[in-house]
């Protein structure tokens, strides 16, 4: 047995309603963190990932059933006593005023000193580490207020780092990051997992991101949540069907979700390459099947040639065109 | 402190090795000193300008007494002429100490109510003690017959004392009642709606009364909503001493789940603060500090919502353990300017407190709010 650092039992979420019945958005839930594993929740919005998230932080109380860490019920924990067991960032940072990046980290050493928050050289220790760790020693000195989005997510997760909980729930912490940071943060989450041995679960919209650095991703969806390694939650279809939406399909092959297939007339793209991949990338999202046969429209890809890389038959009639888009151009002028 | 049971550093083995990973930075580091930036040693000024403008306050007034014998009689008991030790010992000692009394509890409870609303213009009457002391002042001043054509005259101790009571039961009353939805209501911004709304409804029930009232005891009832430090004998002093004292203590007991709740409650109950015990301490503190302000001294306006901002300016920190006795000695130097002022020394005219109160603080906010709006702060 791997260390259970955060178990459910019969978990029911959702919220309490005095008049009428509750509103249960999950019920029976039987899920395990473990220390070392980072985890994904993927689920469609409003299916109650936030809910399922502030349940097992403690922050919502639970509708039946029970959240236990490291063996214990947490709700018989004081905050104090989950606070040392449990830490958490939140998708928006704050933003406080005349505070700097070392101050901000130093915040999570607040479970483990004094009445007055004093920090003795043992905590200045967890401050600094956690700020090594997520890469932000450069931030210590700087304010908050001139620090980026991103930056300050990085601050609060070295935060929820020097708090030394062995569990670490993320509620959609790079929703307002640009795609490389939150490359960056789903890595370093992974990374944490590892050396520091933290049970981190995070939700997420970014399935490739998920797919590509998570241990194990919980599906959640208005039928409930199916764990298991990506991989295998791709291969049977459960993936696929959790975000099943009119329109959206899920490719098994490259594990992302495309439109449905177009229906307008058929091209053949000859050659290979990242080249003639994302010309036939831009040909079905123009409309256009793109077809592995001999058709009435074909597009050639000449790397060499100086009055324009793409050859463009149609008609019998034949044209060189320097970039994609003159491409779709000259098939758009063609369309009846 | 690192061996002390319950505070474990480093778990086990694993977090050990990632520790091992990372040196550790200079050690010792002084209180508050990892907010870095601040200036914890400007304290110490405040401390310096409130001991001058104490004996300012004692030597300056209607007539001025020199310094030397206002330190003579502080320290043996008399002064060269018996009038300069009747005037301090009876007028200035308790009007001095009560305006720093006031003060300290102004700007303390100042900064309890704009950190735990996170409005910066949040101040300690937002609850709603001052619009409870004012009904039960207006009670007292527009409907009493026989004690009312004594205070009426404004000046007898009795009529003084009776409307400290009426003002403290006022206050009081008010607070349980907050105190009472604090307990049950954990969301901070229903409790901040629910306080002003009871001002309104305070407020109308005020006006009603005034609007039935004679026109002399309407005068009456003014006057103590223009506020003075004069109005506590030192008799009385004790007690205002001592249930600001107990309201600082609890501050200063808050400080580090107020510094938590920089990050918002959600963030500050994940690093264990008890937010339940802590709306709860932060109410109580401010009822207390506010309550006996407005019991012995009327509605002080603008000192409780100015002092905090001056002193995160001042200092430069969002620190509350800096904050606390920055705000705790700004508060005490600003009710003791405000004082001296209104007395316009070398005068008798005294000019009503608030309108000094008024005329400083409110400089102040409208700076602190352009430099908000550009961002500065």
């Amino acid at each position: 047995m791997t260390k259970k650092a955060l178990e459910t039992q019969d978990l029911a979420i959702g919220y309490r309603r005095r008049s009428t019945s509750d509103i249960v958005l999950a019920r029976d839930l039987e899920l395990e963190l473990h220390r070392g594993k980072l985890v994904g929740l993927l689920g469609p919005n409003g299916v109650g990932k936030s809910t399922l998230l502030r349940t097992l932080a403690g922050m919502r109380k639970t509708l039946a059933g029970r959240v236990l860490l490291a063996g214990q019920d947490l709700a018989k924990l004081t905050p104090l006593a989950q606070a040392r067991r449990l830490s958490i960032v939140l998708t928006q940072a704050p933003q406080p005023n005349l505070m700097n990046g070392y101050s901000l980290v130093a915040l999570g050493r607040h479970p483990h000193s004094d009445w007055l928050g004093r920090l003795t050289a043992a905590d200045h220790q967890a401050v600094a580490m956690a700020l090594k760790a997520v890469g932000a020693e450069e931030l210590a000195d700087k304010p908050l207020a001139q620090l980026s989005d991103g930056q300050r997510q990085k601050l609060m997760i070295a935060r929820a780092l020097a708090q030394e909980a062995h569990v670490m729930l993320l509620d959609e912490p790079t929703a307002y990051l640009d795609l490389p940071r939150r490359v960056e943060t789903m890595k370093l989450l992974k990374a944490l997992a590892r050396s520091a041995e933290r049970a981190i679960l995070v939700s997420t919209h970014d399935l490739d991101l998920a797919l590509r650095s998570c241990d194990q991703l919980w599906l959640m969806s208005e039928d409930g949540i199916v764990t298991g390694a990506p991989e295998d939650l791709v291969l049977d279809g459960k993936l696929g069907k959790t975000f099943e939406a009119p329109g959206i399909t899920f490719d098994t092959r490259f594990g992302t979700f495309i439109s449905h297939r177009p229906r307008g007339p058929q091209v053949r793209v000859i050659g290979g390459g990242d080249q003639v991949r994302w010309m036939r990338r831009a040909l079905e999202r123009a409309g256009y099947r793109s077809s592995e046969e001999a058709t009435l429209i074909e597009v050639g890809h000449h790397p060499n040639d100086g009055a324009g890389r793409w050859r463009l038959r149609m008609n019998s009639a034949s044209s060189r065109h320097k970039t994609i888009q003159a491409v779709l151009e000259a098939l758009e002028s063609e369309r009846p | 402190m690192s061996q002390l049971a319950g505070k474990p550093v480093h778990r086990n083995a694993t977090d050990a090795i990632w520790a091992s990973q990372s040196k550790a930075p200079a050690a010792d580091k002084a209180l508050g000193s990892e907010f870095a930036g601040a200036r914890p040693l400007l304290l110490l000024l405040l401390m310096t300008l409130l001991g001058a403008l104490l004996l300012l306050s004692l030597a300056l007034g209607s007539a001025s007494i020199p310094v030397d014998q206002v330190v003579g009689v502080l320290l043996y008991g008399e002064a060269d002429q018996q009038a300069w030790t009747n005037i301090i010992l009876k007028f200035r000692l308790p009007k001095t100490l009560t305006a720093m009394f006031a003060g300290m509890a102004l700007g303390v409870s100042g900064l309890l109510m704009q950190t735990y609303f996170r409005n910066p213009l949040a101040e300690p009457f937002v609850l709603g003690v001052s619009s409870g002391a004012s009904l039960g002042v207006a009670l007292v001043v527009l409907t009493t017959g026989a004690t009312g054509g004594a205070l009426l005259a404004g000046l007898g101790l009795a009529g003084d004392l009776l409307l400290i009571i009426a003002a403290g039961l006022g206050a009081a009353l008010t607070m349980s009642l907050v105190l009472f939805v604090a307990v049950r209501i954990q969301s901070s911004a229903t409790l901040l709606l629910l306080g002003l709304m009871f001002g309104y409804l305070v407020a109308a029930m005020v006006s009603l009364l005034l609007y039935f009232a004679l026109p002399e005891r309407i005068q009456a009832y003014i006057n103590w909503t223009f506020g003075s430090f004069s109005g506590v004998t030192i008799a009385q002093l004790p007690v205002l001493a001592l249930i600001v004292l107990a309201g600082l203590l609890l501050s200063a007991a808050l400080s580090k789940p107020l510094n938590a709740l920089l990050l918002g409650e959600d963030y500050a109950r994940s690093l264990g603060a008890n937010l339940d015990r802590i709306r709860i301490g932060i109410v109580l503190a401010t009822a207390l500090l506010a309550s006996a302000v407005t019991a012995f001294c009327g509605p002080i306006a603008f000192i409780g919502i100015a002092v905090p901002h001056l002193c995160r300016a001042l200092l430069a920190s969002a620190d509350h353990r800096l904050l606390m006795p920055g705000s705790c000695l700004a508060g005490a130097c600003a009710a003791l300017c405000a004082s001296l002022i209104a007395e316009l020394p070398g005068n008798n005219l005294v000019l009503p407190l608030n309108v000094v109160t008024a005329l400083m603080g409110a400089p102040v906010v409208m700076l602190v709010i352009l430099r908000q709006a550009q961002g500065k702060l």
